[in-house]
């Protein structure tokens, strides 16, 4: 057996004896099936973050758009889960096609500055028609629309499972893509990207699937988790939705396919800890950030790869 | 109101917007175009300007111009001092890494940010105009405050505009500028350069938040917008380059106000960025943009 086969499935089968076990209390239950779906979300940023090298500071503007292409259409158009999952995948392909070939014009920093720009705007977009989104108090899906092939969504037990399933696809999508050779191109890209034009590799298109496969799969994120938890607000398209995926795939592992789940369930924690002792919780955020970026600059995953185990995608 | 007068107060209120918000965006294309850096955290210097003026006029009693006066001083002075400390204690030892002090300087925000909301509160709060004169312009009265700010504005971009062109000091910012390395081969003290960069970007903000904090209210919040839309202009003015950025402010400043009165502040800043989607289309450097970066 493969080793790096054996740790991504054993992780996966961890998740789901924890829960078959019934090792989860009610409220850890809940959390994890949070915490899996941002995660989901977390492996989508890393596609363009971690592999490509590309760093945005917009991701939520990805993960809100399949947030409301999904609520959106079940809250006006009564559209089923099926349907409306499939609406939230195209329209997050079509929409970082088109955001993708915008950002990409700029290089380095500008590319950061616009996609926070244009994070910021999609923020202001849901605010200012606040006829259709409702803006900041948000819209609350039904009980009654959370179903998919007869199972009830809001089950705390069977939300679990979907979410592992959802979680499950992303991860096992992320391992393909590391191990295929258009992953390799992607690394390439990241470590010397005038090097991968010279050997023949158009740079800009690899760099604009990077992009739409990394938003695709934050807008599939985003709109299972309108689903599953039954809300769509504005805060989910705000300035620290893009900087979270950030900071999860920093602490779990800069280009690794585990590394967004370890970050995300530590900063999970972490915030959750902290906002019972004070409001001012983001403050936690904060020192992470520059913790991370001045002393560990790997990752956890990353830098146990780079001492030990080399063979980890 | 007929709409030519209507036209007149909006563009009034454009330029007091377009004034401050040079001084925002000229403080971050200094910092960029001398260090290579982008500074996330400007916005947050700004607050910190806003709420420094608050706190340093609600400690001067009676006349409430020496208030201002003082934190017209101070607030750019502590807000610098800030900006140092944080770049000896982090950007330095990330050797200015563009990708790392992005991070770093998100980081910061949040630090300043919430630091803000644990001691000032999560509150908005006034503070009194210097003076409070309305000059009569015969369709309606515009207070005289706010041309002051306009007039002062103008002075600090000129007087920044003399220190990099005619002193010293802006003669080794500008060999900085242009190549670090070989400024320090030639002894210029790159470290206490970009120090001292770094604290002046954040004091120019600092300045401008002192001079609108008697028109909008202090709060802990308030970074964020004006951090929009500073990036709205670098991109368009061109990062680095502080001609452009100024022309660049007075243009999406004065749209942002005039659209802000008409219609919605919220459909401003969304016309505002489709300009620089237009912008990035046909010039992707900006409009006065040269170098590549």
């Amino acid at each position: 057996m493969r080793k790096d086969l054996i740790l991504h499935f054993g992780a996966l089968a961890i998740l789901l004896f924890l829960e078959l076990l019934g090792v989860f209390s009610d409220y850890h239950q809940g959390n994890f099936a949070r915490i899996l779906v941002l995660a989901a979300y977390g492996i989508g940023y890393n596609v363009l973050f971690g592999y490509t090298g590309l760093l945005s500071l917009g991701h939520a503007l990805f993960f809100s758009a399949g947030l409301y292409a999904s609520g959106l259409s079940i809250y006006h158009l009564d559209y089923n889960v099926g349907q409306s999952l499939i609406l939230a995948i195209c329209f997050s392909a079509f929409f970082s096609l088109v955001i993708g070939y915008l950002a990409l014009r700029t290089v380095g920093v500008s590319f950061m500055i616009v996609t926070l720009m244009f994070s910021q705007v999609g923020y202001l977009c849901i605010l200012y028609f606040g006829g259709i989104t409702r803006g900041d108090e948000g819209i609350v899906i039904q009980q009654s629309s959370r179903v998919f092939l007869s199972l009830d969504l809001s089950d705390p037990t069977i939300r679990y499972y979907a979410a592992l399933i959802i979680f499950s696809l992303c991860l096992i999508f992320n391992l393909w893509i590391a191990k295929s050779s258009f992953g390799r191109v992607l690394i390439a890209i990241r470590e010397n990207s005038d090097r991968a034009l010279m050997l023949g590799y158009n740079v800009h298109l690899y760099k604009l699937f990077a992009v739409i496969i990394s938003g695709t799969i934050s807008g599939l994120a985003g709109a299972c988790y309108g689903i599953l938890f039954g809300y769509v607000g504005a805060s989910f398209a705000a300035v620290p939705y893009s900087i979270f995926p950030l900071l999860w795939v920093l602490i779990g592992g800069v280009g690794t396919v585990l590394g967004p789940l370890v970050g995300a369930i530590f900063m999970f924690y972490l915030i959750d800890y902290a906002s019972d002792i004070t409001d001012a919780y983001m403050i936690i955020v904060g020192i992470t950030l520059l913790v991370v970026t001045l002393y560990a600059r790997r990752g956890l995953l990353g830098e146990l790869r780079y001492r030990y185990f080399k063979w980890i995608p | 109101m007929d709409l030519g007068p209507y036209l007149l107060f909006a563009s009034l209120e454009g330029l007091v917007h377009a004034a401050v918000l040079s001084l925002i965006a000229l403080g971050l294309s200094l910092v960029f175009g001398v260090m290579r850096i982008v500074n996330v955290a400007h916005g947050e210097f700004f607050m910190l300007g806003a709420i420094l003026a608050w706190w340093v006029s609600s400690f001067v009693l009676g006349n409430p111009a020496l208030g201002f006066l003082l934190a017209l001083l101070v607030a750019p002075i502590i807000a610098g001092i800030i900006a140092m400390f944080s770049d000896w204690l982090i950007l330095k030892h990330l050797k200015y890494d563009p990708e790392a002090t992005i991070i770093a300087t998100i980081g910061i925000l949040y630090i300043i940010q919430q630091a803000a909301l644990m001691t000032f509160g999560p509150d908005a709060r006034p503070v009194e105009q210097p003076f409070n004169v309305r000059l009569d312009l015969y369709w309606f009265g515009f207070s005289a405050y706010k041309f002051f700010v306009i007039f002062a504005s103008i002075i600090l971009l000129l007087s920044v505009w003399l220190v990099m062109a005619k002193t010293k000091f802006g003669l080794l910012l500008r060999a900085t500028q242009l190549d670090s390395e070989t400024a320090q081969a030639f002894g210029i003290p790159i470290s206490t350069v970009y120090s001292l960069v770094f604290g002046a970007g954040a004091a120019i903000a600092a300045v401008g938040a002192v001079l609108i904090v008697p028109i909008q209210q202090a709060h802990y919040l308030m970074g964020g917008e004006p951090l929009l839309l500073a990036f709205i202009v670098v991109i368009i003015g061109g990062l680095g380059s502080l001609r452009g950025t100024v022309a660049a402010a007075v243009l999406i400043g004065m749209s942002d106000g005039i659209i802000s009165v008409f219609f919605s502040p919220t459909l401003a800043k969304i016309l505002a960025t489709l300009l620089v989607v237009f912008v990035l289309l046909i010039r992707p450097n900006g409009l006065f943009g040269t170098a590549k970066v």
